[in-house]
């Protein structure tokens, strides 16, 4: 796999306060990256370093084997990017500003009003920016960020502030720009986002990347304990349960059973019930998730 | 190099003309100020001092009118686009600062042109007799005075904090600019001090200018000014290029 974004050694501060301390990774071409931390984490900062909006300190950035600093004009023809909290004149029409866009590049751009459609915008082609919704606006910083037909795409918290239905029409507009074959690199302080949506996620915290791989491995590494509750009606089907392999403790309470352990507990557990036969009527497992992994590594919830 | 110039530059001025109360306010308040003084002193016994100010300095008035509600005008919408994120979000992209600037300074000079049209098809009757401005000339002199005081807006805009300090810092530069431009007083009779600061400002050498084409003076008397007025837009522009925030 090629690697389209290289990052090493890179630290940025702003006057005494330190925004990255230390940030090394590597993007490959195609997957949806994320950057994941809370608020503050220097996730931004990162990006925009990366986009060519800022300079770091120290440390080495190359993108698409352009560095973004220097050849910033040359790597903005081939990027395309959404920025945090970026707004457009209040009264330019949404068609307006994606000619306005595909006029800026050197390159045949994509088809404006295609773009419009796929994103579902093509009735508020007439519609002045400041009257559309918060996910339209989205919508259509995606359009824009698209419009250069670009190699990565970046985007900064994207979908922060939507409703659930709109987060999820986004996550599937930015899969589909996966499936284009596009890199895509976001931002996210949304577990959820992040587990859901990308390849490999990167965990940064106070300025630092912390862990890096795909979501499930991340879980695998750092919280391997899973739990399982079931009710079943026969009494002895503690004893089978402590006997499976990576079973580390079975708890009773009546009729059901909190059953904990690591590893591949869930296929194990289901194995010993079905060469049993055991009548299950209840059946839950309780699976860690990026968030705990988050707890684990940094000792406090993402939100706090 | 200037990729974008024209598009950006038509929207603008769509988006301009889309806020009514702006667009009429910016365009026809100047040549509201020239017919309603112009028919006030008509109207009255004329002492010499007056006639002479209805000749030259009332529509030179009206003119340094039109350019600071354009200087004004750029400083506002630099520093609401600043603050809003457009200037960082138009930044992503291949497109220049320089076209951002150039952008809206094409739509002022416009808008400048635009309100001297009215000024001069508004006020006719109250051009005196005798006088046959020469508008072509003149409204080069006003493009040229603009571009020179717009580009002290340059400055304004590159610095000011947030849009609502933009208009006031732009009022408290300009204003006393026009106090001292000779415009009502003659520069020779001031006090040393703000002698040095008249012809430290633009503003001087533009009612000079403008003044002097409105009568039907040459343009080979009035290099001087002209240079002046270029050394000035030179000057604040680099100034403005070295200082200039995006965010």
């Amino acid at each position: 796999m090629r690697s389209v974004i290289q990052v090493s050694g890179v630290r940025k501060s702003y006057g005494k306060t330190v925004a990255v301390a230390e940030a090394s990774f590597e993007v490959n071409e195609g997957e949806i990256f994320g950057l994941i931390g809370p608020n503050g984490a220097g996730k931004t900062t990162t990006m925009e370093c990366i986009e060519g909006l800022r300079k770091p300190d120290s440390g080495s950035i190359r993108v698409l084997s352009l560095d973004p600093f220097r050849d910033v004009y040359k790597l903005q023809n081939r990027i395309g990017v959404q920025l945090q909290q970026a707004q457009l004149q209040k009264r330019i029409k949404v068609w307006e500003a994606v000619d306005l866009w595909a006029s800026l590049y050197r390159q045949k751009t994509a088809d404006g009003d295609r773009l419009l459609e796929q994103l579902g915008l093509q009735d508020k082609r007439n519609a002045w920016f400041m009257n559309l919704s918060g996910g339209q606006k989205q919508r259509l910083f995606i359009a824009l960020a698209l419009i250069n037909d670009p190699e990565v795409v970046f985007l900064d918290e994207l979908t922060t502030g939507l409703d659930p239905q709109s987060r999820r029409a986004i996550w599937d507009l930015i899969r589909g720009i996966r499936e284009r074959g596009k890199t895509v690199f976001l931002t996210t302080h949304l577990m959820e986002e992040a587990e859901r949506l990308c390849d490999r996620v990167a965990i940064m915290e106070h300025g630092r990347i912390i862990d890096i791989d795909t979501p499930a491995n991340l879980v695998l590494r750092h919280c391997p304990e899973r739990t399982i509750v079931i009710e079943v009606s026969d009494p002895g089907a503690v004893e089978r349960f402590k006997l499976i392999p990576c079973v580390e403790s079975v708890e009773r309470n009546g009729s059901q059973f909190r059953i904990h352990g690591r590893g591949d507990l869930v296929t194990e557990v289901i194995h010993c019930l079905s060469e049993n036969r055991v009548r299950v009527t209840d059946f839950r497992a309780i699976l860690p998730n990026l968030e705990d992994v988050f707890l684990k590594l940094t000792g406090h919830s993402i939100r706090e | 190099m200037l990729r974008g110039l024209g598009k950006l530059t038509w929207i603008e001025i769509k988006i301009f003309m889309r806020e009514p109360l702006g667009a009429i306010g910016t365009i026809v308040a100047p040549a509201l100020v020239f017919v309603a003084v112009g028919h006030a002193m008509t109207s009255r016994t004329q002492t010499v001092s007056m006639s002479n100010f209805a000749r030259v300095g009332l529509p030179v008035m009206a003119s340094i009118l039109i350019v600071i509600s354009a200087v004004l005008s750029l400083v506002t919408i630099i520093s609401i686009y600043r603050e809003g994120g457009i200037l960082k979000r138009l930044r992503a992209t291949p497109l220049r600062p320089q076209t951002i600037l150039s952008a809206h300074v094409l739509v002022k000079l416009l808008l400048t042109a635009a309100s001297l049209l009215l000024m001069v098809l508004a006020g006719r009757r109250y051009i005196p007799p005798g006088v046959h401005p020469p508008i072509i000339s003149f409204a080069v002199a006003l493009v040229i005075s603009t571009c020179s005081i717009l580009s002290i807006g340059f400055v304004i805009a590159s610095i000011v904090p947030t849009a609502r300090f933009a208009q006031p810092v732009g009022a408290v530069v300009l204003y006393p600019m026009v106090g001292l431009s000779g415009l009502f007083v003659p520069v020779a009779t001031f006090p040393p001090a703000f002698r040095v600061l008249a012809h430290l400002s633009p503003m001087n050498y533009a009612v000079r200018l403008l003044q002097g084409i409105w009568v039907g003076e040459p343009w080979s008397a009035h290099l001087a000014d002209v240079a002046m007025l270029i050394l000035f837009f030179l000057l604040f522009t680099a100034l403005s290029a070295k200082i200039f925030r995006w965010e």
